[in-house]
């Protein structure tokens, strides 16, 4: 039983460890939806929910409970297999990042021998990221340029024409912004030497600006508006323009089906205020803070959770404002900007920062 | 021990899903069992520690070219006719390039087989990146200069087929065409 016990081990901390993030994610993410629909209440002169809970805060979960309920409908003409392979697609490929994300600094003061049977033998340090891969930056872009798939596929076996056009808007401004995305993230890479996310930022801490933004200004905003496109946000929303295409691919959704789409963009809004957070703002480093709690210890790892998680509801909050206040792009606008603006600028600092860290290094 | 087993759930997903590549009727399942076969090869190279590479496939391959194929499929619309078997002759051929395939599996494995099994401390990093990156910008220069040439001839090919041209540059072009035409058409005679 005991040896057992111990073979399991390893397995049950990083089952309870992606348990503990999956739940996380999925509170952040539905008190996003609410605050969402409050700030956009307060930008328009309304209210919001408030009917449910105090202050509407079980209004996420009271959503959910009519998603379950409503009926699910499938469009005859649909080609079923597909139709409901994309929307579990499109949440898996979400939520799989999530097993890099650095949460916080590692906890090595703790002792874990207290645990019963010797459980604890031979560890000495808690990582807060349920697994450390070498190239986590190319991890999380790979695996969310498959969500691709989700959209695309829902698009397509739906046999709308509205579905078609969205699907097709939405994968292609999605293949557009990825590529001045990653050239974004080049500069981050070529300054901290590295691709895992834990080591972006002990660069950034061993560096003198302490944060990438500073030295890497223009790379962060072609990053953020590429993240805002990748996402289908405002001012880029273009495969739900209303008015257009319904409500674009996912238009012949319902139920549960819709929900998991829904749920799959607000993860994806996540994911990349995430990225945002690692590569330019210093992950989960708060300056100054080792000066207060002891490095290590657990207040310091609480303490920095709780930074990190308020810069992510900061980058969260940015996405909901301009929701609110900025109008669509036209189609070809979308293109033009995205291939001959964002992506020579991306380019150009990937340039520019060659050659200061080739000389630099000298 | 979990290596081998992970590799053959990742080896099994991959040859089933090479399989229904080749025999569904519909382009655009075949396009997405590909899609498979590429998430479990890079399944594959994550267990035999080349994460960099299994990154890479997932990113090239599965998110980028795959979806500009299944796009084509999408937008192309194909009929659901029953297909014609104009191409048996490739059949033989087929056969041919398969044994040809399985001589060389087998080649590599004896060849492996004989190399004496001893964990070289160069092989603990070869998949990492920092030794490929190592690799390609110091031993490997020239075939990695050579590719980025090619590539940017394809890039520069893309934007000169998809250019508008205007008027004058229009009539310009399709006049030589003519006159080469009538050049053909005179020398024919």
């Amino acid at each position: 039983m005991e040896s057992v016990l111990k073979t399991a081990f390893p397995f049950i901390v990083v089952a309870v460890g992606i348990g503990a993030a999956f739940g996380g994610v999925m509170m952040i993410v539905a008190y996003t939806v609410l605050a969402e629909r409050k700030v956009l209440g307060w930008i328009q002169g309304r209210i919001g929910p408030n009917r449910a809970g105090p202050w509407g805060l079980f209004q996420p979960f009271a959503d959910l409970l009519k998603f379950i309920f409503k009926e699910d409908l499938t469009p005859d003409k649909s080609t079923k297999v597909v139709y409901f392979l994309a929307p579990l697609v499109a949440l898996t490929c979400a939520l799989m990042p999530m097993v890099v994300y650095p949460f916080g600094p590692a906890i090595t003061t703790v002792d874990w021998s207290f645990l019963p049977w010797g459980l604890g033998e031979g560890y000495h340090v808690l990582p807060l990221t349920i697994g450390q891969i070498d190239v986590g930056v190319l991890f999380v872009l790979g695996i969310t340029s498959v969500g691709v798939y989700g959209i695309a596929l829902a698009g397509w076996s739906s046999n709308s024409k509205y579905s078609l056009m969205g699907g097709l808007r939405s994968s292609a401004q999605m293949i557009s912004y990825e590529l001045a995305m990653g050239a974004s993230v080049i500069g981050v890479v070529m300054l901290a030497g590295t691709l895992d996310l834990n080591g972006i930022i002990f660069a950034q801490i061993r560096s003198p600006f302490k944060w990438f933004i500073i030295p890497q200004v223009i790379g962060f905003f072609v990053f953020l508006i590429s993240a805002f496109a990748e996402t289908n946000r405002v001012p880029f929303d273009l495969p739900e323009a209303e008015t257009e295409l319904v409500a674009g691919f996912h238009t012949e959704y319902s139920a549960l089906k819709f929900a998991l789409f829904f749920m799959a963009e607000y993860v994806n809004m996540f994911t990349v205020s995430v990225m945002c957070t690692v590569l330019f703002l210093g992950g989960w480093y708060i300056p100054g803070l080792g000066h207060i709690f002891e490095p290590g210890s657990i207040p310091y790892a609480v303490a920095s959770m709780v930074g990190f998680v308020a810069k992510i509801c900061a980058f969260l909050f940015l996405y909901i404002w301009v929701r609110g206040t900025l109008p669509r792009f036209r189609f070809d606008q979308l293109m033009n900007f995205g291939w001959k603006f964002l992506l020579p600028v991306a380019l150009g600092n990937v340039l520019l920062t060659i050659i200061v860290v080739f000389f630099l290094n000298r | 021990m979990a290596t081998t087993v992970l590799f053959f759930i990742f080896a099994g997903i991959a040859i089933a899903c090479a399989v229904s590549t080749v025999y569904q009727r519909n382009p655009l399942y075949s396009a997405i069992s590909l899609v498979g076969v590429f998430l479990s090869l890079s399944g594959i190279y994550v267990t035999l520690a080349a994460p960099f590479i299994a990154a890479v496939q997932v990113l090239i391959y599965a998110g980028a070219i795959m979806v500009l194929v299944v796009f084509v499929i999408m937008l192309l619309n194909f009929d659901d006719e029953p297909g014609r078997n104009r191409l048996k002759y490739l059949y033989v051929m087929g056969i041919g390039l398969g044994v040809l395939l399985l001589g060389q599996t087998f080649y590599i494995y004896s060849a492996v087989m004989r190399v004496p099994n001893v964990a070289i401390e160069q092989t603990k990093t070869a998949g990492k990146t920092l030794s490929i990156g190592q690799g390609m910008y110091t031993e490997y220069l020239l075939p990695v200069e050579i590719v980025g040439i090619m590539l940017l001839m394809a890039i520069i090919g893309a934007v000169i087929l998809v250019r508008r041209l205007n008027q004058p540059q229009l009539e310009l072009v399709v006049e030589n065409e003519l006159e080469d035409e009538r050049l053909e058409e005179g020398m024919l005679n």
